[in-house]
């Protein structure tokens, strides 16, 4: 018989641009904030990121094998999300912190709820959030040979001098990745360039953050104040490269608009009316789980019923 | 006039032209039998009015129209009608056909001699393009005469020439507004004719300014034409994108273009139009482009419908390389066929081989719900979630949050980074949906 040639439904012509080369491009653009935190920190810092990583790939593949599954790591989304959690550990943490947290992360709260796509929540900061509950005291010492203290945020909620070049810099205490702003909007403006992300949530989230300290900090348009805040605490970090986490974030053009608003006002009640500087990782989370809400308010009217415009 | 030339979402896929733009239209004569399905058009098959044996001749009638909406078939070449039955034609669908010998003499019939068009009454203009066999020559195959009998004529303000061929590979309409762009304009005059208030639009990508200028310049003393030039981007030839680039109105699915005031008929289309009312000539050719990489001399052709496919390739010199994929149309829309054994059809405007088959290169994976198909879905929906509700078979939910929208353009499986059959899942789920609706 004559050789048949392959049918398929349409269309049969695809764009470039795969899964992997998005989570690939993401862990390319943390590499000037993870360079910088080695060499900030030191070696130790090198140690905990790839144990941390390769935890969380090898976890995944783990899983997948347990369950006779397709392996899923050669997506990189293991990977990135072991990146991601240890650019939130302190520099100084023990090395099983990595592991502990990372098997968390990808066991817990992503596999467990169906792997890539499925989870409701950052798996990097369901991590992060799990050693902070289980390790209060490991995960909040930032002390190093370099830097003691407290952090520049805690220094800025206590009303005290910062060196604010320091913090865009990044020559400050913090976790390993949070503490250059510069490095970190380095990479975020290569995602977005590629397209990887767009300015939605970041920027409706930090606009909405820099409004809510003006009008309830209690500093006024304090220059250091509000700088400090940008570029400490690991605002930067969590803007671009965890509330724009595509499945944990809101599908909708106006409810990622909705969702930077409300992580801005979260992290901003955190840090204003909280017991600690922080507030990130915890309005991400809570922001996390309401996005399927979101998602119902902001649906969007298809062309024809009023949704042309946009 | 409203109409910002273009509309929100669409793609940029690598476009192909480059391979068959400059190859001027060749006219090609049938070596092999012809086969006429009777259904080529949407509506009532045709109904066949030769029987085996019969001597027909080209440009006679071998099928009538089975309703109003309906369209008859003509013979393209003269010879004897070989057998009725069904044949396989580019969906992969057995289609009850005429299959005519050709002898090689082309002996045609006798054409009335038309009256002037400004003397025809609106009737007879409507009954010569149903006579002839019209209709949408863009794909979709819908009868012209019904697109162009609205229940209030008298409200049509935009007669539209959908110049766009938005479709990558495809320059058949490119070819025919740069050989006969006087046709193109004298077949819209023609359906000018029949809607008084209509003012008639030309609406033409940007990437084909050539096109644009000559249109331009036939059309400057025209009072009611003038010729729009749309962003360049898929689908911006779908038509209710097109209306909307064009005239700034918006219509759903459940609304026809003249609910928006609105008639859209495609070039070939409005070629045919011509032919049918000024030279009352039915429609027997169309333009098609055969190209792709895979094919050794890319071409633009002049074919008798009921050609088959297979000979095309030969004229187009073969193929240089294995196809893996075999397209009726274009890579956006069109169909794949698993051989080149099926006819030319008023429909069809390509014949696309490529050399790789991209679809099934990589495996679809999970959605990252990076909302790329939403960006750039043309209907405003949320592919990667109406994919979801099709493939729980949730049709009660999928119809509420209008599914049955899609235009099934197929920009949602092209950019989706996780390999997602977005478009098919959701092709099938409205396919079930709009039969349990007919119900």
């Amino acid at each position: 018989m004559e050789e048949k040639a392959r049918v398929s439904s349409n269309p049969h012509i695809r764009s470039r641009v795969t899964t992997s080369m998005i989570m690939l491009s993401v862990i390319v653009a943390l590499m000037p904030a993870t360079v910088f935190g080695i060499i900030n920190f030191g070696l130790h810092a090198l140690l905990l990121i790839v144990v941390t990583m390769v935890t969380t790939t090898a976890g995944e593949w783990c899983f997948n094998r347990l369950l006779h599954r397709k392996n899923t790591i050669s997506d990189f989304s293991a990977m990135l999300t072991g990146l991601l959690l240890a650019l939130n550990l302190p520099p100084n943490a023990p090395w099983w912190i990595g592991v502990v947290g990372g098997a968390f992360a990808i066991i817990v709260v992503k596999m467990l709820f169906g792997g890539l796509g499925q989870n409701f929540m950052n798996p990097a900061l369901g991590g992060r959030c799990f050693l902070m509950l289980s390790f209060t005291r490991i995960m909040t010492d930032f002390q190093t040979d370099t830097y003691t203290g407290a952090t520049p945020l805690a220094l800025v909620k206590a009303g005290e001098k910062v060196n604010i070049y320091n913090m865009v810099i990044g020559k400050t205490s913090g976790t390993i990745g949070e503490t250059s702003m510069i490095a970190l909007v380095a990479g975020a403006c290569f995602l977005i360039l590629l397209g990887v992300i767009d300015l939605k949530i970041p920027g409706s989230y930090i606009v909405t953050l820099i409004i809510f300290l003006l009008l309830f900090g209690g500093r006024g348009a304090d220059f250091d104040y509000i700088a400090g805040n940008l570029a400490g605490g690991g605002l930067m970090l969590g803007a671009f490269f965890m509330a724009t986490d595509y499945v944990t974030r809101p599908i909708t053009k106006w409810g990622q608009y909705l969702y930077g608003i409300l992580l801005g006002v979260l992290t901003g009640i955190f840090r204003v009316f909280g017991s600690g500087a922080e507030g990130v990782s915890y309005a991400i989370i809570l922001g996390n789980l309401c996005v399927p809400l979101i998602e119902k308010i902001t649906w969007p009217k298809p062309f024809g019923k009023g949704g042309e415009r946009g | 006039m409203g109409g910002k030339l273009t509309f929100t979402g669409g793609i940029h896929p690598y476009d192909g032209k480059d391979l068959s733009k400059d190859k001027p239209i060749k006219d090609i004569l049938p070596k092999g039998d012809l086969v006429y399905p009777l259904s080529q058009h949407i509506g009532a098959p045709a109904k066949a009015i030769v029987k085996k044996g019969d001597k027909v001749l080209t440009g006679q009638m071998i099928a009538e129209a089975g309703g109003f909406v309906s369209a008859p078939v003509y013979s393209t070449v003269s010879g004897t009608v070989k057998a009725i039955e069904p044949r396989r034609v580019v969906t992969g669908d057995m289609v009850m056909s005429v299959i005519v010998e050709n002898d090689g003499q082309y002996e045609e019939v006798e054409y009335d001699k038309s009256k002037p068009l400004a003397k025809l009454p609106r009737e007879e203009i409507i009954a010569r393009i149903q006579k002839a066999g019209v209709v949408g020559m863009g794909g979709a195959g819908f009868p012209t005469h019904v697109k162009l009998s609205p229940k209030d004529p008298d409200k049509i303000e935009y007669v539209i020439v959908n110049c766009a061929e938005c479709e990558p590979y495809l320059t058949s309409d490119y070819r025919r507004m740069i050989e006969e762009p006087q046709k193109v304009v004298d077949g819209l005059k023609c359906s000018l004719q029949l809607f008084d208030h209509a003012e008639g639009i030309l609406a033409v990508e940007d990437n084909k300014p050539d096109c644009i200028r000559i249109l331009k310049e036939l059309v400057k003393d025209e009072e009611r034409i003038t010729v729009k030039a749309l962003k360049t981007k898929y689908p911006q030839g779908a038509e209710r994108q097109l209306i909307y680039a064009s005239t700034g109105r918006a219509i759903n699915s459940s609304m026809l273009p003249a609910d928006a005031g609105c008639v859209v008929n495609n070039v070939d289309t409005v070629c045919a139009i011509y032919s049918a009312v000024m030279e009352n000539k039915p429609l027997m050719y169309r333009i098609v482009t055969v190209t792709g990489d895979a094919i050794a001399d890319p071409r633009n052709f002049r074919v008798r419908i009921g050609t088959s496919y297979q000979e095309l390739v030969e004229e187009a010199g073969g193929f240089k390389t294995k196809p893996a994929k075999i397209i009726s149309g274009g890579p956006m829309m069109g169909f794949a066929l698993f051989s080149t054994d099926v006819p030319t059809t008023k429909t069809a405007s390509a014949l696309l081989c490529l050399t790789r088959d991209e679809v099934s290169e990589l495996e679809p994976s999970a959605c990252i719900g990076c909302g790329r198909c939403a960006e750039i879905c043309p209907g405003r929906l949320i592919p990667a979630r109406m994919a979801d509700l099709a493939e729980r078979g949730d049709m009660e939910r999928f119809v509420a949050m209008d599914g049955l929208e899609c235009c099934e353009c197929g920009c949602c499986s092209y950019i989706c980074p996780a390999r997602r059959q977005l478009t098919q899942e959701i092709k099938s789920m409205r396919k079930m949906a709009l039969a349990a609706r007919k119900k």
